[in-house]
């Protein structure tokens, strides 16, 4: 099943590393971005909504 | 109904909303059946050994790496003549991840051109036109941070944008003309005794759908988060008046 890499080894498994690991930083930074904003948002629109 | 109509923010969040967990799914599904077939069940090639399995995530990042600019020109272009905030900052939320995946096709590279060619890094036509749009990214996204209006930012993010495309366009097509380069021409071809081989070439298929897919999911996410950090300046903007 584990495929044998050789003296390859480490070429291969640093680019799946670096990479997924940019990747997941990247989605979770968004995620983490995207509910931050919207909730300072609905905050902000119910004081607007308060105050008139 | 016309695509318009999706400049209308509200129409395009409520739109996004509906197609964001649909594509987000697809998006996984398609990069973890691609990466686990190329990583688990491809052989070896003749040539390049195990280092082969590297190709399921350069070729696709490299090829959304230059996609994401050329997304952000067509939007830039829809800003500058139409002037629809949705398109100005759909072009600003690609642009983190056009930028990761410049690192990724750039560390991938790297990496993979240590073994095969002997360095981490030459100076060719390819690779320094990659390196280039890069550096452009990261100007792009200095300069909208550094611009407080959000009109003028998008105005002169365009334009830099425009600028861009000159070295995305030259990313993908350097290999063509410049023969003196290291890097070997498109991996891609519609030509059957150019492509690569079919064994590599399905996984290969599926890992590029998988990050054309986190691609759309990710610039939905991110521009519906510009689009609300947008009203919310405004709102304070309106309150600080009052």
């Amino acid at each position: 099943m584990m495929p044998d890499l050789g003296k390859y080894a480490f070429a291969v498994l640093a680019s799946y590393g670096v990479s997924l690991a940019l990747i997941v930083v990247l989605v979770a930074l968004s995620i983490r971005r995207a509910r931050r904003v919207r909730a300072e948002l609905e905050k902000i629109e119910e004081r607007v909504k308060r105050h008139g | 109904m016309s695509i318009w109509e999706y400049a209308n923010p509200v129409k395009f969040i409520r739109t996004t909303d509906r197609l964001l967990p649909g594509v987000s799914m697809a998006a996984v599904l398609c990069l973890v059946t691609g990466l686990v077939w190329g990583y688990f069940f491809t052989p070896d090639d003749y040539r390049q050994g195990a280092t082969v399995k590297i190709i399921y995530l350069h070729v696709p990042a490299a090829l959304m790496a230059i996609n994401a600019w050329i997304m952000m020109l067509v939007t830039s272009l829809i800003w500058i003549i139409r002037r629809h905030h949705v398109s100005a900052l759909a072009a600003r939320a690609a642009a983190p991840v056009g930028a990761t995946f410049t690192v990724i096709a750039l560390a991938t590279g790297a990496l993979w051109g240590q073994p095969m060619w002997g360095t981490w890094w030459a100076w060719d036509p390819r690779l320094t036109s990659f390196l280039i749009l890069f550096l452009f990214y990261l100007g792009y996204m200095a300069l909208w941070s550094a611009i407080e209006n959000d009109d003028t930012a998008a105005d002169l993010t365009s334009i830099l944008c425009l600028v861009g495309s000159v070295f995305a366009l030259l990313s993908r097509y350097a290999v063509l003309f410049w023969n003196q380069g290291l890097h070997q021409g498109a991996s891609l071809s519609m030509d059957k005794e150019e492509n690569v081989a079919d064994v590599f070439w399905y996984p290969l298929l599926v890992c590029i759908a998988g990050f054309v897919l986190l691609f759309v999911a990710l610039v939905f996410l991110r521009t519906q988060t510009e689009i609300r950090a947008r009203r919310s300046r405004a709102l304070l903007a309106r309150e600080g008046r009052t």
